[in-house]
């Protein structure tokens, strides 16, 4: 009894990444790290920013349709999340996604049951998983490398299939998968599924061995070798999982367009990451959570969405979207900075500080001057 | 002794070969070639090759810069984004102003690359922000910049100037004057990689960061120097590419960071820094260019080019972590 409140105490004292495989089942609470609480608290902020700013926010028909917007990068975020945390990257989700769909629209156009097309779509980016998978795993090249290629070769594939072709008309009960709501609510599909498989990726993550070998490999993977973990096959088994994921992901994006073209979802994979870093998943692996992902995922929605009802480009948005992932990291590593060693305030710190005001305002004042007059000429 | 000396002097070549990381993707180039020359003689003429450096001289602007950028193991994403928006603040500035000297406005695309870069440098150096995040940060912002800036608008080539336009196209002694830029730059980065002391630092930072502090090397300097150096390569690019494709878009060079992560990459320029010479990434861009000339030379449909693209790196990368294997188990015996 006495050895278990001693190693409780100094469980919940430990920070999230250490690993202590017998370490006591903490509460959902205690498990709530700081950083999924900022998290909460930007996502009742931009709730209450966005309730003030426009009354089409809190309109429940605007919030499912809106919702359903952010699904196939939810369904991509979740095992990005375990690939991330193992150290390792995946950049060819988006074009696995490309893929994909792209099969799935040859075969339809060649009056293939939508179904057993669609299922041909999903197994071909498992396919692609197994792929980025062996590479990295078995060849083993840096995900980085191994996955930038798969990603040239994945979208490469797409068009090879589709060319300059499109996959339309899918029936009714395939668009569903994107379209439709669970009969009798306004819950779209898509969050439905996408709130199933979140709750089974966190379990896995969270509350299995497989998780906890997930954290050993980000931590330590050399440590995990010698431990005993099959760190290959969990490798392949997580890259596996992603180009599922990833063509689930498409099935969805091609129901909710009801059309298909090689460049569906082109440039996703980027998105994909931030949510899963601002999610406090640490981009060097050893450190994340699911909650954290999610939350990251519905602050990303929200501001996107309040943004759009503004009127804002989809575009000029990605700079608030930008920020947010670069300020989440930074604020974070300038406190350590200044905790650790304090803020020094000698002439050359602040004559650098000075400089670069002075040049990133140089900047700026150039940017609007030197826009002025083309602007003016063309929207007067 | 006597029987054992032939085989021992054949591993020893093929030790001198291996040895030199470019020699698999040399292996590569020259069976590619071949085969293209096969089906499509015109390849291996010289008009077809000035068309291929034409279509790799930006890539290798950027390209060589990406790579001092991960031979300190970490990696810039924002080039694309930084040349989009340099090409389209020199664009608006050169049809506000047409008769501005050629020389100010290549100049001006650099200083705005400095500065995008010395964004990049500030958060990575002093901020402590993995490379990766920051710059995909920057990626967005920057690429969110470029609509802010124009709303929209786009400069179409009717609005630039003639003299603006033969920057890039016009030739000097025949040869046009943006293969000279890239030549220019090639030589400029290799002197300064293996000739100058702060190149030196730049690898000897990414090989080990913490022995580079302890010999002295200020390792928070040397890494914001490499973004703002990648900075003045992509706004540099970015003039350029206004001034080659005449126009400047909201969708300028997007995509194009994983093609210069690439050209490094299959170049031989290890992605755990350190590692990487500038003749292996002039063969890297080359491959690349290659590729996609003969896809059209070939006349295989252009939608293969980008499948034909990404196999080559798989391939490239893949046969060169095999055969750098094989040289260390060689050496190992």
């Amino acid at each position: 009894m006495k050895a278990s409140t001693v190693s409780s105490t100094a469980a919940a004292s430990q920070p999230a990444n250490q690993i202590n495989v017998n370490a006591p089942r903490k509460s959902f609470l205690a498990r709530f790290q700081r950083w999924e609480w900022m998290l909460v608290a930007l996502v009742v902020i931009a709730i209450v920013i966005n309730s003030r700013l426009t009354p089409y926010f809190l309109n429940a028909q605007n919030l499912s349709r809106t919702s359903a917007d952010f699904m196939e990068l939810g369904l991509m975020m979740l095992p990005m999340v375990f690939i991330i945390i193992t150290g390792n990257i995946d950049l060819s989700v988006a074009s696995n996604l490309g893929m994909c769909a792209s099969f799935m629209a040859v075969l339809w156009n060649l009056h293939v049951n939508i179904w057993i097309a669609a299922g041909a779509g999903l197994a071909l980016a498992t396919l692609g998983g197994l792929l980025n998978g062996f590479l990295i795993a078995k060849v083993k090249l840096p995900a980085l490398v191994a996955t930038l290629g798969t990603y040239a070769f994945f979208r490469g594939i797409a068009y090879v299939l589709l060319g300059d072709q499109a996959g339309r008309g899918y029936p009714p009960a395939f668009t569903y998968l994107g379209q439709g709501k669970i009969p009798g609510t306004l819950i779209p599909f898509s969050v439905g599924l996408f709130a199933v498989l979140a709750v089974v990726f966190g379990l896995v993550l969270h509350r299995t061995t497989f998780g906890r070998y997930i954290f050993s490999i980000g931590n330590n993977e050399n440590a995990s070798i010698y431990a005993g973990v099959q760190v290959a096959r969990i490798k392949m088994t997580i890259y596996i999982v992603s180009g599922f994921m990833a063509g689930l992901a498409g099935l969805v994006l091609a129901a909710r367009f009801g059309s298909t073209r090689p460049d569906i979802g082109t440039g996703l994979e980027l998105t994909v990451i931030t949510a899963a870093v601002l999610g406090g998943v640490d981009i060097n692996g050893g450190i994340g959570t699911m909650p954290g992902a999610v939350l990251s995922l519905l602050l990303i929605g929200l501001v996107r969405f309040g943004m759009g009802l503004k009127n804002v480009q989809d575009q000029v948005q990605s700079i608030a979207i930008g920020s947010l992932l670069i300020l989440s990291i930074l604020l974070a590593s300038v406190a350590r900075t200044i905790s650790a060693s304090g803020l020094k305030f000698n002439w050359r710190n602040i004559a650098t500080a000075a400089a670069f005001i002075i040049v990133f305002a140089a900047f700026f004042f150039f940017f609007f001057w030197s826009r002025a007059p083309v602007l003016k000429s063309v929207f007067g | 002794m006597t029987v054992k000396t032939p085989t021992a002097s054949r591993s020893n070549l093929l030790l001198t070969l291996t040895r030199y990381r470019e020699f698999g993707i040399i292996l590569i180039i020259i069976i590619l070639a071949v085969i293209v020359t096969l089906r499509a003689p015109v390849f291996l003429t010289l008009g077809n090759f000035r068309d291929i450096l034409l279509d790799i001289s930006i890539l290798v602007i950027v390209a060589l810069a990406q790579t001092m950028v991960i031979l300190t193991h970490g990696i810039d994403l924002s080039v694309g984004s930084v040349i989009g928006l340099v090409a389209m603040m020199v664009a608006f500035t050169i049809k506000a102003n047409p008769t501005i000297p050629l020389v100010v406005v290549v100049l001006l695309g650099m200083a705005l690359g400095a500065i995008l870069g010395s964004f990049n440098g500030l958060i990575i150096a002093i901020g402590k922000v993995p490379p990766i995040i920051a710059t995909l940060g920057t990626l967005s912002i920057y690429r969110g910049m470029i609509f802010l800036y124009s709303k929209g608008y786009w400069i179409p080539p009717f609005q630039l100037p003639d003299t603006f336009k033969l920057l890039s196209k016009g030739t000097f002694l025949g040869i046009p004057h943006i293969i000279i830029f890239a030549i220019v730059v090639a030589i400029l980065v290799y002197y300064f990689l293996n000739y100058t002391r702060t190149g030196r630092d730049i690898y000897a930072v990414g090989s080990n960061p913490d022995a580079a502090q302890y010999v002295g090397i200020r390792k928070q300097r040397i890494i914001f120097l490499v973004y703002v150096l990648t900075g003045i390569a992509a706004g540099l690019a970015g003039v350029l590419w206004a001034s080659r494709f005449e126009s400047s878009q909201t969708n300028t060079a997007l995509g194009f960071e994983l093609q210069t992560v690439a050209a490094s990459i299959v170049g031989g320029v290890s992605i755990s820094g350190g590692v990487g010479t500038v003749p292996g990434v002039l063969l890297g861009a080359l491959l690349l260019g290659m590729i996609n000339n003969s896809v059209t030379l070939v006349r295989i449909s252009p939608f293969w080019e980008q499948a034909a693209q990404g196999l080559l790196i798989l391939i490239a990368v893949v046969s060169d972590i095999l055969i750098m294997r094989r040289v260390q188990r060689n050496k190992s015996k």
